[in-house]
């Protein structure tokens, strides 16, 4: 299992002459960090890497906070057109995401809004299935306490900020964990919008480098580990939220 | 006090829901009719969106284009052959892991590290485990006296390629949710069986096997869903290329074919809708089975 893994690594500090010897070798003679210069050197992996922050923090903020308050008007508040609503809300889980890619691209572009951020981070600030995952949870803080905190004078909004939310806290780090992972790995939709080089994510850099470095399998590894290490090291920080996540969503989506 | 909706309260309500509501609308909903119209298009003017006529040109283009049918043949090898060992595999990870507590949750956080990691990176690195002279899988191969394979340039190895590779990179997911299920089943059952005299195979038949048959249903669909969509795995494992001889062209690297470097819009949605047909007939199949066979 972790064997791509660990290849992946040892290529990228090899010289050119290891990459290609057999047998393979699995620890390089004298590690080149260098590659890792070298490869930053021919392709702009920090730009790249700042556009995937910057895209993978901004839709993720936007989505926590339209799904925040769409959860919480259906778990606790009733009104006309409830059921109506969340039924066409599920029913769109049901259509594969890439059949929206080409309106969508139609949209965006009418709207001026191809090869900008714009187009990376606005699709994606709201989702289905973490308003449902979310409502899930929203749904087990009692209603009394609610009534309590109405009776105390507390307005809705209050209430949802300072005790819902650290109430259904680990849920909510489960859809952020998931969000920041999907974002940061998504890839054929930031391939789509943009042309320009200077707005590319990691993975469509990445991509592009492939054809740009060629058989510099040495160089490839060393960028493959740039795009895989951030990941890598969310996971391992948070694996106990990323596993609950996928469970929930798993068990109840 | 909130029990009933009032005008009031569907005022405060759709409140907050808008901000959710103007995205999804925009990005989900109306796409999805659109899709739906454009699949109709058969003038249509992508630079202005202007549609001159309708008709079902793009079905009949689509239908009779050798290259769509290769693609759902490709797909659907991909399925069959991703889907049911990935589940056979995992079912058997999650067992000994939940089985065998030593160790356990190193081997769990290993599984899933593919499943956080990105596709394309990972499908880079496996590019280069597939080399043919210089790869790793050539040679371990090779320690067992096989003939180096030409995983990536021949067309006949290109989905085997693949589907090894889908495997390794979807395990972690499914073991997961065995694991989530295994957990559930209520250890009364094995200890009843013990008293009774049930052999392991036998409390693995009748008590595991039939306990897990939701969550095994669950892993099964979503992982034949998202088998149906495979998309980023092909395109980076052969550089930006459908495989060899469009040997590993799959349904959804046709519509982006169609649609990103022909610019066939309403080609491409109609792939889309028979995407969409298909993965909805497969599912409901599925259901259909899993009320027939499944029993909670």
């Amino acid at each position: 299992m972790l064997i791509p893994f660990i290849w992946m690594v040892s290529t990228s500090l090899k010289t050119p002459g290891e990459t290609v010897a057999m047998p393979p070798v699995w620890i390089p003679d004298i590690l080149q960090i260098g590659n890792y210069a070298e490869a930053f050197e021919a392709a702009p992996f920090g730009r790249y890497f700042l556009n995937s922050v910057f895209v993978t923090v901004l839709s993720t903020a936007g989505e926590l906070i339209t799904t925040i308050l769409a959860a919480f008007a259906f778990a606790k508040i009733e009104f006309y057109g409830k059921n109506i609503l969340f039924t066409l809300l599920i029913a769109t889980m049901m259509v594969p995401g890439e059949i929206l890619i080409i309106p969508n691209f139609v949209t965006l572009s009418n709207m001026g809004l191809i090869n900008t951020y714009a187009a990376l981070i606005v699709p994606y600030l709201a989702s289905v299935f973490s308003v449902f995952m979310l409502k899930q949870s929203f749904q087990s803080v009692p209603k009394e306490l609610h009534y309590a905190a109405k009776v105390d004078g507390c307005s809705d909004f209050r209430f949802l900020w300072t005790i819902m939310v650290p109430l259904a806290k680990s849920s909510i780090v489960a859809i952020t964990i998931l969000k920041i992972i999907g974002s940061w790995n998504a890839f054929m939709w930031p391939l789509i919008v943009t042309n320009d080089r200077a707005l590319r994510t990691l993975p469509v850099g990445l991509q592009a480098f492939t054809t740009e470095a060629g058989t510099q399998y040495e160089l490839l590894m060393a960028a493959a580990t740039i795009v895989v290490i951030p990941m890598v090291i969310v996971y391992l920080f948070l694996q106990k939220y990323i596993i609950m996540g996928i469970s929930k969503s798993g068990l109840k989506g | 006090m909130i029990e009933k909706p009032t005008l009031k309260s569907t005022l405060r309500a759709w409140a907050y829901i808008a901000p959710m509501i103007a995205i999804i609308g925009v990005f989900n909903i109306y796409p999805i009719l659109k899709s739906l119209a454009m699949s109709f298009y058969s003038d249509y003017n992508f630079y202005q969106d202007v549609v001159y006529a309708y008709g079902w040109d793009n079905f009949i283009q689509i239908f009779n284009d050798s290259n769509l049918f290769l693609a759902i043949k490709n797909t659907f090898i991909f399925v069959l052959g991703v889907v049911p060992l990935s589940i056979m595999l995992s079912l058997g990870i999650a067992l000994l892991l939940h089985n065998v507590q030593f160790l356990s949750g190193f081997f769990r956080s290993i599984y899933f590290l593919p499943f956080v990691t990105s596709t394309v990176a990972i499908s880079i690195v496996w590019n280069w485990i597939y080399h043919s002279r210089y790869g790793l899988m050539n040679y371990f191969l090779g320690l067992f006296g096989v003939d180096p394979i030409n995983w990536i340039t021949d067309p006949k190895y290109s989905m085997l390629a693949l589907v090894i590779m889908a495997i390794w990179k979807g395990l972690g997911f499914n073991i997961i949710l065995f694991l989530v299920g295994l957990n559930n089943i209520d250890k009364g059952y094995y200890s009843a069986a013990k008293v009774d005299g049930a052999s392991d195979l036998q409390r693995f038949t009748n008590i595991t096997v039939p306990l897990l048959g939701p969550t095994t249903f669950l892993v099964t669909v979503m992982g034949v869903i998202s088998s149906f969509k495979v998309f980023d795995e092909v395109y980076s494992l052969f550089q930006g290329r459908p495989g060899p001889g469009n040997s590993a062209l799959t349904v959804v690297y046709y519509i982006y074919e169609k649609f990103y470097t022909e610019y066939q819009y309403g080609v491409a949605a109609a792939a889309g809708i028979v995407l969409f047909l298909i993965i909805l007939v497969v599912t409901l199949i599925q259901m259909a089975y899993n009320k027939k066979f499944v029993h909670y």
